[in-house]
Formats: C-alpha cells, structure tokens, sequence
C-alpha cells in the first residue's frame, strides 16, 4: 500500500464485497433452489434461505429419471459421460501436442514449418464457423453417438503446441547433448527428460482443458442423438424445455449444480495452476 | 525455432506430427473448403441438383435485411458483454489491488465463474428472470416494471448480455489484476509523493499502463461474445423473441441444422471465418508488441 487511508480501505472491502455478492448471487439462488421441495419452488417469491431437502433432490436427481420425462439418461450416466469426454480431450490434446511440439522443435525435416502453419490455422476455424462440414464428416465416418466422435474432432490444438513449443525452447541445449552422449534416443530423451520437465506445464494445461472439455455444448449437441450418451452440460437445455409444463426447478437447480461443480471445483483447489494455465494459452 | 543441437531427419518426426496433422486434415481443413467450396453453391428446393453460382449466396446474404440485422445485433452485443464485464472486472481489479490483507481470497471467490458453462450461467439467468418465479421480476415489479424476456426483444436482449458479462467477469479481472500488480510499486509511489491522490493515480497512471490488457482483453472478450456465447443464446433464448437475440454464430447454427439451407449456412460460415481470422491476426499483432514500461 502506497498510503494510509483507513476509509479508502473500508471502501475497497466493501466494493470487493459487493462484487463477491454479485458473482456468486446465481450460485446461490441455485443452491437454495436445489434445498427446497418441488412445491415451494413454484410458488413466488422463491426463498433465499436454503430449505432442508438437499439430500432429498440429490437423490432424486442423481438416481431418478432426473425429470419425470422417461426418455432421458439418469443423471449419474451424464456425469459418467461428462468425465469421460473432459478428461479425454484433455489428455488427447496434451498427447498430441506434447508429440507434434517435440517433433517440431528437435527435429530437422522436411515440411517441418509447413506442419507447423497448419497446425497454426486451427486456430482460426473454432467449431462454430464450420458446423454443418465437421458434422458430415463425423457423420460419414460412423463417429456419431460414441466418445470418439464427442472428442478426437476437438484435441487437435494450437495453443497447446504453442506452449510447449515454448517451455521445449527454454530447455537447455545440454540437456540434448548430455542425454545424446549418454546415449539415449529421442524417445527416450522425449519419455525421460523433456516430459518431466514441462509437468507443472501439462498440469496447468490439464486444468485449462478439463473446463474446456466438460463445458463442451454444441458439439456432444450435434454428435450424440442416443440418450445414453449425453453429457451433463447438454441435459441443462433439455430440462429447461421441459420446465415450461413441469417446472420442477429444484431438480433442474440440483442438475445444475452437479454439472458445474467438477469444473468449480477444479478451478479453486488448483488455482494456481489455473491462473498459470490460462495466462500461458491465452498469450 | 528449432534447436540448434537437433535429431537428424528421420521417419520418427513424420511419426510424431502424424496424430495432429491428421486429425487436424480431416476436423478442421477439410471441412473448412467444404464450407467455402458450398458456399459458392445454390441447391434446388427438392435437393436435386446444386448449381456452381459464384458469389451468389453471398450476395443474397449482403442482401437480406434480416441477415444485416443479425451482423449489428452481433456487434452490439459483442461491445456490450465486452464494455459490461471489463468496467465491472476493471472496478473490482483496482480495489482489490489496493487491498494489502485478502486479496488473494477475493480472487478465489472471484474466478470461479470462469469454470461454468456458458450454457448454464443460461440456465442461473433464465431462473433468475424468471417472469412468474424468478427473484429479479419480483424486484422489478415492485418499482412498476413488467419483465418479460419472453415476449420483449429488449428484455431478452438484457438477459442474455447479463448472463454473458457475468460469466466473462472473472476472466478479466484476473488478467487486469495481474496487469495491475505487474506495475512497479516504485512508479505508483514517485506519484504518491508527488501528490497524486488514488484517483488520479489510476486515472493517469494505473490505466494507461495497463491499456495493452485492456486491448487484449478487449479481443478476447469480443471473440467470446461471438463464439463462445451459443450455449446461452440457445438456452436463454433460442434466438427469440422474434430474432431478437439471434447472433451470427446461432443463425449459422439454425439455417443450417433447422433450416438446411446449406448454401446460406456455408455462406455465413466463410464470412465468421474471415471475422476470426481479423481477430486472431489483430490478436498475434499485439502479442508481439509487448508491455514496455
């Protein structure tokens, strides 16, 4: 602090307080809502006080049809079906950039700058300006309705290439040449020095990646149509069509609680890897 | 780029780059010329046949009143999301950098936003607005104001900016308070001394300092607001009432999969094409100018 001024302080807090209060306000309006019973949530005003019925949505949520609406997947199967798809894009990303980076920066080949533009554009075509083409590819190739369609169309990445393009550079040139004399291969150099030494790296990415994977919506919504495999994300939409006959907002609230606390969670409990990841992709 | 001591060309490196060049051919390159090689096609009403027009979809497009519309909503509502969540991001990032004790758990309690789903920072909103239930048009009735974001454009449109900036909050405001915390303590002193009291120190030193951060994020949050928003659109909104939250990224979406106008869709993806790569390019330009104090 540059100077003393009590009241600035105190202003600051109450700022900073006033802005926690906005933040997390939807949160708790979904909390609450997913504490009371079916019949207090449709009548206004809805509480502010949690009720006493968490454990109860919880249950009905978790290993009843969620809604009464027969056709859909319970929801512990969407939440099955969310980690799967997050934790493989994540790894999938990380593998394939891990290798491309590799190749890219140790090795002498032809096309090696060719390979590295074409990696560079996919940054320029995000799943939204190319829909309807992605789709029939997938489509052609039998992919609809299984994990593979839901994730290798998305793990290509040129952000993550990028980054460890970067953390290779900053690695010493001896540590090759000592390895080299030792008498180790590439892979072996790749297995046991390069990817030990950007860990905190693929962490930080991991976390960045595991958000993106499971927040993943129009795509799992144009490749699944099986109701089994639906993610936990995509069932939000459902729900909220079906609201408009049955509104039963506390199951709603407590889906939408369990869809987006494993991304929360991961945020707070390594927020330093976090902030480390989101600042090392973005820039 | 490439290291000086190296492995000699050799199959492996081929190897290496296969599983990204792949998939990167086949997910992304390839569809991206079907999208730009339909764009220059017309199919008749029954699916027949396709005719090779040119520019023709894309002058229908530049034509279509309704698609213009959609273009200055989308922008609109980019500068909006964008102007919203960066002030609040930017207010809160200034007084949490003056705050010595706590700082670092208003930032835990801050970013966690980031983490939601677009789809469901929807889903909060529309619960919260909800016109019969919600805990807003409770508020508001009481000060006389009906709202309904179902049968009014304006209140749809306030509704999905609303859940849009929210969710961006936090995202800015870690990027400004490292911005912030980044700045030599030793200059913000020297200005103390000189006589510069908080306010004029952040208003002639602390935010032209930081104005790189506020560019970059400026791109950031408009490349979100046209892309990454689709998730609170459709579930907020559907584009309704009336197209009055139809953004480009949605009409896109619904030509294609619900109106199988494949030619207009196409059309419309080669134009958001041309949209991301500007601002990839704007945003590589300024990453290679960097901060310099």
């Amino acid at each position: 602090m540059v100077e003393n001024r009590p009241i600035l302080t105190l202003v600051s807090h109450l700022v900073l307080i006033f802005g926690v209060v906005l933040v997390a306000l939807p949160i708790w309006i979904t909390f609450v809502a997913a504490t009371h019973d079916a019949v207090r949530m449709t009548q206004a005003p809805i509480p502010l006080l949690p009720g006493t019925h968490f454990l109860e949505n919880l249950k009905a949520t978790l290993f009843g049809s969620g809604l009464s609406s027969a056709e859909a997947a319970p929801v512990w199967r969407m939440l099955l079906n969310s980690l799967a798809m997050a934790l493989m894009i994540a790894f999938g990303k990380i593998v394939i950039s891990l290798l491309s980076a590799f190749a890219i920066v140790y090795f002498k080949f032809p096309f090696r700058m060719g390979f590295f533009w074409l990696i560079f554009i996919t940054l320029m075509l995000p799943v939204e300006v190319r829909i309807l083409p992605t789709f029939e590819v997938v489509a052609n190739l039998g992919m609809l309705n299984s994990y593979w369609g839901l994730t290798v169309p998305l793990i290509a990445s040129a952000t993550a290439t990028f980054m460890f393009r970067q953390v290779f550079l900053t690695i010493p040139d001896e540590m090759l040449e000592s390895a080299r004399i030792d008498g180790a291969g590439p892979m072996r150099f790749f297995i046991d020095i390069l990817v030990p030494l950007s860990r905190t790296n693929i962490a930080a990415l991991f976390v960045i990646l595991f958000i993106y994977g499971w927040n993943q919506y129009l795509w799992p919504l144009l490749i699944t149509t099986d109701n089994d495999m639906t993610t936990i994300v995509m069932s939000i939409k459902q729900m909220l069509e079906a609201a408009e006959q049955s509104p039963q907002w506390n199951i709603i609230m407590m889906t939408a609680l369990l869809a987006m606390i494993p991304p929360v969670f991961v945020v707070i409990a390594m927020q330093k890897l976090f902030v480390q990841g989101l600042t090392e992709t973005d820039k | 780029m490439l290291k000086r001591v190296h492995f000699p060309s050799s199959a492996l490196p081929f190897l290496l780059v296969a599983p990204q060049i792949i998939i990167t051919l086949v997910f992304f390159i390839w569809p991206a010329a079907q999208a730009i090689y339909q764009s220059f096609l017309i199919e008749d009403a029954f699916g027949l046949s396709t005719e090779f027009v040119w520019f023709e979809n894309f002058q229908i497009l530049f034509q279509d009143k309704q698609y213009l519309a959609t273009f200055w909503r989308t922008l609109f509502f980019s500068a909006a999301v964008a102007i919203l969540s960066m002030s609040i991001a930017l207010i809160l990032a200034a007084f949490a950098d003056r705050v010595v004790r706590g700082a670092t758990a208003y930032r835990t309690l801050m970013i966690w936003p980031y983490a939601v789903a677009p789809v469901l920072a929807g889903a909060l909103w529309v619960f919260m607005f909800n016109p019969t239930l919600g805990i807003f048009p409770f508020l508001l009735d009481m000060v006389g104001l009906d709202w309904n974001h179902y049968l009014k454009g304006s209140h749809a449109m306030m509704l999905v900016i609303f859940a849009a900036a929210w969710k961006q909050i936090a995202y800015n405001f870690l990027f400004y308070l490292a911005a912030m915390q980044s700045i030599p303590r030793s200059v913000i002193e020297a200005a103390a001394i000189d006589g510069a009291g908080p306010v004029r120190r952040f208003k002639d030193l602390i935010f032209p300092l930081i104005s790189p951060t506020t560019f970059f994020l400026l791109v950031i949050n408009a490349v979100y607001a046209f892309f990454d928003t689709f998730g609170i659109i459709h579930a907020v909104t559907q584009g309704g009432p009336a197209n009055s939250t139809t953004i480009l990224v949605y009409k896109v979406f619904n030509d294609g999969f619900v109106g199988l106008d494949l030619g207009g869709s196409a059309a419309q993806s080669v134009i958001l094409m041309f949209l991301v790569i500007t601002m990839t390019v704007v945003q590589f330009r300024y990453v290679e100018r960097k901060v310099e104090y």
